[in-house]
């Protein structure tokens, strides 16, 4: 008999004669370590309680409750209404973006994303812009002085990847030599502007002349005279004018906006923005295309505007952000996103008096804008001043600041608040050691359990500056892509978008003179009576 | 013989009271430990063990990025992880299954020790309270909860004791 069988029949007499009843003993035994949920239920339930209201107080003193998401602007969410065609003038790295945020890509990117993913994950590029809102628009226009990037243009508004259809992706867009002719086109309804900053002022006037709506990168213009024109320019039409700091739609700033609003911080009198990078990408200098050619670049248009006329060249044509003769520099570039989070957050308008300075200390390849530059900016009605520092040559993440006496916020891509230790509003709370002033009063992230982490260092940069993508409904969503859906939807539906020419003429001038002070080696002034820079 | 090797459950071991006591309490310490992990964790609505798998070094890096980059996935991980360790908490406690719930613990703390090892050259950002090489804590509760397998103590003091409930041999 095997070992099974020997089992088997010993187990089944076995079970029935043993069918006997418990005794009282069996039961206290068998129940003897119930007890111990006593004390466990009572310790959780009292650390629980004293957790919650520490949480509470420190809430009910703020005065704002933790969970409340920020809202977007309304505007975005709303249903698109009638087809839009657009057009685009200049298909450089931000104009693809763009495109991107309007629901187009290359059929390159979308391969190139689809690896990264393989590759990562995480990478949450592709997802966003597949999901993205269908906003009802079509690309029917583009014009780049690069054949290269003018024929990129062409494939990626045919390209079907989100499955949108209509009419416009069949045909592609039409290319134009010259962005005059796709300005006098009655097939473009609205222009997005992504060329150099040379260009902005003029082809932002000339668009509003034929009638066509404008959403127009930062900075808004190269010049203060470029400036006032703009605006003028703007104010005198019915066109819907929208300012490219995406920015605006980051669900922490609007958030922190909220809670300067609620007094949480104390009487804010120092902001500290940073730029910080480290990389020749970081720094504008850009891969040079290897099909760049005075054949395939039109160079004279190109250069357009620009006060000095030099001959074709390559470097200045794909890195232009190094010369003051097309570009802005730091403070065009950098400030100007720095700048427009703290005007949105705190709306402080034109500052009293800018110094800058700052100086081409490691990027010496032959440009004339600064790599590490510091302006600060007085606001002596507002009792505050702003302190930009920015290096192209450390990656250091320095945060942006708003100091105020009782707490400071940093805010990014997530937010947080702390306590300052000698605040007056919150002594009381701290000696009570409710609230503890080396860990952050509360923070706040998007989307919290939508974890997101992407590839590319420039992309990880942008995430913790605050640029890249936002959270709507637990997703990421690309900031670009609701700041180009609000700028359609005031179109279609009415309204001033949240980058209007007022928040654009705050930041040009800002930049503006931040740029003056460098150059010249003084302190710049707005008088606010004559509207002037002094 | 055979029944000591396969491990009954039905088997009422002799302990001296001593070696029962101290059995029990090892079997109730680490039942406390998990219930109140497993609880902290469903209370807290924006508790994920996204960025613990995020952390993950070594051969299971690529599987904790698969399953933090599907949503269904991470839910379904937190799920599993905050009620496992709610319920094998409440079996050790009261030794209720507590065969069963030993070796789940075991099964959880091999995950976490495997997600995070702690192997010469792995640094992680999350803080610990100790300095540990190749053994850690998790790596110890794992073993505590080995001996409390083969040691078990659920039918004499435990709920064990009625489910499984036979008489005594005399």
């Amino acid at each position: 008999m095997s070992e099974e069988e020997n089992k088997n029949t010993n187990k089944k007499p076995k079970k029935k004669a043993e069918k006997v009843s418990l005794t009282r003993r069996d039961v206290l035994k068998g129940l003897a370590t119930i007890p111990v949920f006593g004390p466990f239920f009572y310790a959780s339930l009292r650390k629980k309680r004293l957790d919650d209201l520490k949480k509470q107080e420190i809430l009910a003193e703020l005065g704002i409750t933790g969970e409340v998401p920020a809202v977007l602007p309304k505007k975005t969410l709303r249903k698109p209404g009638a087809l839009i065609r657009l057009g685009i003038i200049g298909f450089g790295g931000r104009g693809e973006a763009l495109v991107h945020a309007a629901g187009f890509a290359h059929p390159d990117w979308i391969e190139r994303k689809k690896k990264d993913v393989r590759e990562n994950k995480l990478d949450k590029g592709l997802e966003a812009f597949l999901n993205q809102e269908d906003l009802n628009v079509v690309l029917t226009g583009i014009c780049d002085v690069f054949d290269v990037r003018a024929e990129r243009g062409i494939a990626a508004s045919k390209n079907n990847a989100r499955q949108i259809g209509g009419y416009g992706l069949l045909k592609g867009a039409k290319r134009y030599r010259h962005y005059q002719e796709m300005l006098e086109s009655s097939d473009v309804d609205a222009v997005i502007i992504a060329t150099p900053d040379h260009w902005h002022a003029q082809m932002t006037i000339d668009a509003i002349n034929a009638g066509k709506h404008v959403y127009c990168e930062k900075c808004m213009t190269r010049t203060i005279e470029e400036t006032y024109s703009v605006a003028e320019a703007v104010k005198n039409s019915g066109i819907v004018f929208q300012l490219g700091h995406h920015g605006r739609q980051q669900e922490s700033y609007v958030k922190a906006k909220q809670i300067v609003e609620k007094n949480i911080l104390g009487r804010i009198t120092l902001v500290e923005l940073t730029t910080n990078r480290n990389s020749p990408n970081g720094a504008w200098v850009y891969a040079i295309h290897e099909e760049g050619s005075p054949e395939t670049i039109d160079w004279e248009q190109f250069e357009g505007p620009a006060p000095h006329k030099v001959p074709f060249n390559l470097e200045r044509f794909f890195r232009w952000r190094c010369w003051f003769d097309y570009g802005t520099g730091l403070s065009g570039d950098l400030l100007s996103h720095e700048f427009d989070a703290a005007n949105q957050i705190l709306e402080l308008g034109i500052p009293k008096s800018v110094v800058a300075s700052g100086g081409i200390y490691y990027f010496q390849d032959g440009r004339d804008v600064p790599d590490v530059f510091q302006a600060v900016l007085e606001y002596p009605e507002r009792d505050l001043t702003v302190v930009y520092s920015a290096t192209l040559a450390n990656g250091r993440n320095r945060g942006k600041l708003f100091m105020g006496h009782d707490a400071t916020m940093e805010v990014g891509y997530s937010l947080s608040v702390t306590a300052d230790w000698e605040s007056t509003r919150y002594k009381e709370k701290i000696r009570n050691r409710i609230i503890n002033t080396s860990l952050p009063l509360f923070t706040y992230q998007p989307g919290l359990k939508g974890i997101d982490t992407v590839t590319s260092a420039t992309e990880r940069y942008f995430m913790t500056r605050g640029l890249m993508y936002t959270m709507k409904g637990g997703r990421p969503v690309d900031a670009t892509h609701l700041h180009v859906g609000e700028w359609l939807d005031c179109i279609r539906n009415g309204g001033q978008p949240s980058c209007n020419i007022d928040r654009g003429f705050e930041e040009a001038i800002t930049c503006h003179m931040a740029t003056l002070s460098y150059l010249e080696g003084r302190k710049v002034e707005w008088d606010p009576v004559k509207m002037q820079v002094v | 013989m055979v029944k000591k090797t396969k491990l009954d459950p039905t088997q009422i071991p002799d302990y001296t009271t001593i070696q029962l006591t101290a059995l029990v309490i090892l079997r109730v310490g680490i039942g406390w430990h998990f219930l109140y992990e497993g609880i902290v964790k469903a209370l807290n609505p924006y508790w994920s063990s996204a960025g613990f798998l995020l952390e993950t070094k070594g051969i299971f890096k690529g599987l904790a990025t698969s399953i933090v980059a599907s949503p269904g996935a991470l839910g379904f991980v937190d799920f599993l992880n905050q009620w496992g360790l709610i319920l094998i908490g409440i079996g050790l406690i009261t030794g209720c299954l507590t065969r069963i719930s030993c070796i789940s613990g075991m099964v959880l703390l091999l995950f976490y020790y495997a997600f995070h090892p702690p192997f010469i050259g792995y640094t992680y950002v999350t803080p610990m309270e100790g300095s540990y090489l190749i053994v850690n804590k998790n790596l110890l509760e794992l073993f505590a909860l080995f001996v409390l397998t083969v040691f078990p103590t659920g039918t004499i003091i435990g709920l064990d004791r009625l489910i499984f409930f036979k008489k005594k041999p005399s």
